[in-house]
């Protein structure tokens, strides 16, 4: 069976020479592969952050989407515009925008593929490679991957439990400044923030648009959770006192449907041309089918109720979360307490390192996010201590299973770090070092 | 599973678990089912849980193929299930898997008849903490020298472990392989050709299948260099002169026999610079994805994979 050793050998793909540079950091993930584990039901996973989608009216949406491809099928199965159907758009400008604060028109709408399309969308029209992007920290791990794709450099702003530091943000302009840089855009999760559970105050979203007005930095507005306050009040968007310095995103994906993917932008004139542009360079047009549901949805059904009884159904997911941690996790454990939204972002203590422990989490067949994947390049390290825990998805006693079981992992965790010190294992090597959208 | 010819054998593939190695053992499920399906073969793909007894039960499929790595499916506790249940199932025996899972415990069966493996020790946390982690550190370091390669001694794919060329990184080491396991393996790193040599026994004894060379692109073959398509160069059969390889061979053929294993194995093997064999571990379940190391040595070897697969699958048949 001895056959002459070949002179080259095999990688096993053939175009591994010829992908682009941004290719590069797109590699198997050790902690990625671990949730593979999560989706499993006898592990709690307080990873992912799908949303309980179980408590939509699901009959009712049924006849919604029957009567739809039943008597406007030719149209909804049929391409749309780039821009999003017109009817949709009127329906974001004048029932969702108005919650929110903002006033504006149908066609300062783009409807996309989630709110994911339009953080790539705004990327794509702004970001060249070395560009800098602020962002806060820790920040949605979604929007860190666009900017890995668009090799931008991420700036992490330091953000407190009133959401992103203004002075903080003015040091970082400053410094970017005196460098003879200008970063192109400030992305900001101002309400109920995904990961750290945090919401910004007024005045604070004042004096943040000015420090970004005054450095001439575009500020890009997430906002998938605005409508998702424990205590029924819509925070203010930062859109609605800048029309012309903030392009806002907003989702269907947390108030009705996740795999419908519609999102959309609000954004002036000029970069809104571009983003249609762009959009139908990417997928020519957003579902149009998709699109019709969720406006037959907002048209037919009671939608806003069903946003009050999420509230409710996340309210007290929260409340166990907060309640299973308060009575469970070893002293100085810290945690945020969300007013709304699907997350809180826990600080270890003991100097622990939360990717490092992740193993001994999904042994005991618990799973989480660790810190490390909420922040760009060099600065993961940041996250080390830290992790994100998500309440949207399990019930309640499981929240408490999973915090109990949690708990003892940590307590291992801290009886290593007497033995050893605090030490941390290898660096994380993924971009993505998070759940897939489908693992909950 | 769907209706085929009669005398088709109706196979189970048991892929995925609760290990950490998972999304490996449903990518080598997926795989080898696809491979038996192309020789109209019937096969189901099924999970691990709370119904798999009784679907097994019920079905009685003509044989089961674990491919579960890691934990319960490496450590015997699945093929002690289906001795149980009296179905036939490609591969090692439950007390043969206890043995070659443990990496010590391999070692030293393996060392008892007179194979080379790097000097280790295997210690459990509660060691070093009753004991004083620096002492016990400082003591391997002595004992050891440096570089080593520190892992769990339960577990595949590279999880967990890591090389330690300098004293202050061992502690990190430790913390990070004890996070997968409750006792570390600290062996001495021997810098040389890493190679694999898969053994598969198609009814004629086992035979050594031509070795697998490992240059991974940053040194070393962790996670990401073994599932990444493009981030390791693999040379099959390796470049070793013809005697290294023979002595490889032989080494693998060994390490299956004194283990006591059946059906297929792979031995991770180190040729160091002066051309000496050294036996690292052995995987009773190997990985079967688009980038692992038995499928490429069972196509060096001029074998069709869905071939050997059938031949192995009829072979567990026969046996009963």
């Amino acid at each position: 069976m001895h056959s002459p050793p070949p002179t080259h050998g095999s990688r096993l793909d053939p175009w591994v020479s010829a992908y682009a540079a941004r290719a590069g950091s797109m590699t198997a993930s050790e902690i990625r592969a671990l949730f593979a584990v999560a989706s499993r039901p006898e592990v709690v996973s307080l990873a992912g952050g799908m949303p309980f989608v179980s408590a939509l009216p699901l009959d009712a949406v049924a006849a919604t989407v029957g009567r739809l491809v039943a008597e406007q099928g030719a149209r909804a199965l049929q391409y749309g515009s780039g821009q999003g159907d017109v009817r949709l758009r009127e329906q974001i400008a004048g029932e969702l925008m108005p919650l929110v604060g903002v006033a504006t028109h149908p066609d300062d709408v783009v409807v996309t593929v989630g709110s994911q399309q339009a953080l790539d969308l705004v990327t794509r029209v702004f970001c060249d490679p070395g560009d800098v992007v602020l962002a806060e920290a820790p920040s949605y791990v979604g929007a860190l991957s666009v900017f890995a794709a668009y090799q931008v450099e991420v700036v992490h702003v330091p953000m407190d439990d009133q959401g992103l530091d203004p002075a903080a943000l003015r040091e970082a302009l400053a410094g970017l400044a005196a460098s003879g840089r200008r970063a192109k855009l400030l992305y900001t999760i101002p309400s109920f923030h995904n990961p750290a559970g945090v919401t910004q105050g007024s005045a604070r979203r004042s004096e943040v648009l000015a420090a970004a007005e005054a450095a001439g930095v575009l500020v890009l507005e997430d906002d998938p959770y605005g409508l998702l306050g424990f205590d029924g009040a819509v925070p203010r968007a930062l859109r609605a006192d800048s029309d012309e310095g903030v392009v806002y995103l907003g989702s269907f994906s947390k108030t009705f449907a996740p795999g419908l993917r519609v999102g959309w932008a609000v954004a002036p004139h000029g970069i809104r041309e571009k983003l249609v542009l762009a959009a139908e360079a990417s997928v020519l047009c957003p579902s149009e089918f998709a699109q019709a549901v969720v406006s037959a949805y907002l048209d037919e059904q009671p939608w806003f109720d069903q946003v009050k009884a999420f509230r409710e159904v996340y309210r007290e997911r929260r409340d166990a979360l907060l309640e299973s941690m308060a009575a469970l996790l070893p002293a100085g454990t810290t945690w945020t307490r969300p007013g709304g939204g699907f997350y809180s972002w826990v600080t270890l203590p003991g100097g622990l390192d939360a990717t490092a422990m992740l193993p001994r989490a999904v042994t005991a067949r618990v799973a989480y996010v660790p810190g490390t994947a909420f922040f760009a390049g060099p600065a993961k390290d940041r996250g080390r201590p830290c992790l994100r825990l998500s309440y949207c998805f399990p019930e309640p006693e499981r929240i408490r299973e999973g915090v109990r079981r949690l708990a003892g992992v940590v307590e291992a965790e801290l009886d290593l770090t007497s033995t050893f010190g605090p030490q941390s294992a290898g660096r994380p090597r993924g971009v993505v070092d998070v759940p897939g959208p489908e693992t909950a | 599973m769907s209706p085929q010819n009669a005398s088709s054998p109706r196979v189970v593939v048991l892929a995925g678990g609760l290990s950490h190695e998972r999304e490996v053992s449903v990518r080598s499920g997926r795989r080898v089912a696809e491979l038996l399906r192309d020789t109209g073969v019937d096969v189901e793909v099924r999970d691990v849980d709370a119904g798999l007894l009784a679907a097994l039960t019920a079905q009685r499929p003509s044989v089961v193929v674990p491919l579960l790595h890691g934990v319960s499916g490496e450590d015997g506790a699945v093929q002690d299930v289906l001795e149980l249940l009296d179905l036939p199932y490609v591969g090692s025996r439950p007390d043969a898997c206890r043995t070659a899972y443990d990496k010590a415990v391999a070692k030293a069966t393996v060392t008892a008849a007179g194979l080379d493996t790097p000097v280790a020790v295997a210690l459990p946390h509660t060691t070093f903490r009753e004991l004083g982690a620096g002492v016990v550190l400082d003591a391997i370091v002595a004992k050891l020298g440096l570089p080593v390669m520190v892992k769990p001694t339960r577990g595949g794919s590279s999880l967990g472990c890591s090389v330690v060329r300098v004293a202050d990184e061992l502690p990190g080491a430790m913390v990070g392989c004890f996070a997968y396991g409750d006792t570390a393996l600290v062996e001495r790193f021997v810098d040389g050709v890493e190679v694999a040599v898969s053994v598969v026994d198609l009814g004629d004894g086992p035979q050594a299948l031509p070795a697998v060379e490992i240059v991974p692109d940053g040194g070393v073959y962790d996670y990401a260099a073994r599932y990444t398509a493009g981030a390791t160069e693999f040379f099959a059969p390796a470049r070793l002169p013809e005697d290294v390889a023979a002595r490889c061979a032989r080494t693998a053929l060994e390490a299956h026999r004194v283990l006591g294993l059946r059906d297929l194995s792979r031995s991770d093997l180190v040729v160091d610079g002066r051309g000496r064999v050294w036996f690292l571990e052995v995987n009773v379940a190997p990985g079967m994805t688009e980038t692992s190391l038995f499928p490429q040595a069972v196509q060096a070897a001029g074998l069709d994979g869905g071939a050997l697969w059938r031949t192995l699958l009829e072979r567990a048949i026969a046996r009963g």
